[in-house]
């Protein structure tokens, strides 16, 4: 389950050699045909406008970490790669994304220990000074068991461990994270995970639906959640965390680009905030 | 000194594991079976002296999840 710390440290380097954040000059230098791997970065409208700055935490057994790094960078994102013993975000992090797999072997409840993690810490600093946060599957109960997102996650209703294709409902287009479609649209979004059964208390799901903080739910519910919830708001609209796998419907490679919104959609808020 | 911790899902939470076994022993012939909770039970060895309330924190900070679970604690 140990990612190799060298993985780790390689990622590092790959964001080093592209410093996208440090100054318009470096900005420009990335627009020229040398380094077509972001192009899209030219995406941006406002001159002199900065990437959004993304960092990417990575526990032992994260598997998403690397998806979510090519998403948010297909997007035109300056990423890092955090690893969990950091006691402390990279400088000036816009939003930070919680990745998918099985932290710490999913040992005592999912989550639960990349929870007391040192990094998340600095998480949690990062989100109470009105920091951006992304939890995707994992990275979604990481968030419910640092108390960042309300709620629990537990055992799939079937016991199963479902992986597929589903359709999800985006339920509010008020959110940096969901911009990009009107409430009512339907998306194709790979789902993998066993414990992804979203519950909360009466008072907690009738504040969540007070506060449109419900972003995405199931239109054919595959894991017993409480009114189909796939994914939550916090109650400042800057923390989403999904069981859905937006990362791995980003690339026409993947066999589905519905995902892909969410990261421009961020860019674009990101950029212009 | 040993401590025993026993975390339980909340009344009321839904707990399909306990439900798999109710509908198993059901199937091997036990009637009348007509709930099962499972839960999960956490044994600390710790140095001598430490009282109940640090064991709490540890509970309320790591050992259980208080949104869906309940704990017990026997020093």
């Amino acid at each position: 389950m140990l990612i190799p710390s060298g993985n780790v440290d390689m990622s590092r380097a790959i964001a080093r050699e592209i410093p996208l954040n440090q100054t318009g000059a470096a900005l420009t230098a990335c627009n020229g045909p040398t380094l077509p791997g972001v192009a899209l970065i030219t995406d941006f409208s406002r001159e002199g406008a900065l990437p959004m700055k993304a960092a990417i935490l990575v526990f032992p057994g994260s598997n998403c970490d690397r998806d979510l790094k090519v998403a948010f960078e297909a997007a035109g994102a300056d990423v890092t790669m955090v690893w969990h013993k950091e006691a402390a975000l990279p400088e000036a992090v816009d939003i930070v994304g919680v990745p998918g797999g099985f932290s710490f072997g999913d040992y005592l409840r999912c989550g639960a220990i990349a929870a007391n993690s040192p990094i998340c810490a600095g998480l949690k600093r990062h989100v109470a000074r009105g920091g951006y946060a992304l939890g995707v599957c994992n990275g979604f109960q990481v968030l419910t068991e640092t108390r960042l997102l309300p709620g629990a996650l537990l055992r799939n209703a079937g016991l199963k461990y479902v992986c597929r294709t589903v359709p999800l409902l985006v339920r509010t287009s008020d959110s940096a994270f969901t911009r990009s479609w009107t409430a009512g649209t339907e998306l194709q979004i790979p789902i993998a995970h066993h414990d992804g059964n979203y519950q909360a208390d009466p008072e907690v799901l009738a504040q969540l639906e007070a506060e449109d903080r419900i972003a995405f739910s199931y239109n054919d519910n595959p894991n017993g959640s409480v009114g189909d919830i796939a994914g939550v708001l916090s109650a400042n609209r800057r923390v989403l965390g999904m069981m859905p796998h937006p990362e791995r419907a980003a690339d026409p490679g993947h066999g589905g680009t519905d995902g892909r919104a969410m990261f421009a959609g961020l860019m674009e808020a990101l950029v212009s905030a | 000194m040993k401590a025993r911790v026993q975390v339980m899902l909340k009344t009321g939470v839904l707990d399909p594991q306990g439900e798999a076994v109710r509908h198993a022993l059901g199937s091997l012939g036990f009637a009348g079976v007509q709930g099962v909770r499972q839960g999960k039970v956490i044994e600390l060895e710790l140095a001598e002296g430490t009282d109940e309330a640090t064991v709490k924190a540890m509970c309320e900070k790591l050992l259980a999840n208080t949104v869906i679970e309940s704990y017990s604690i026997e020093m």
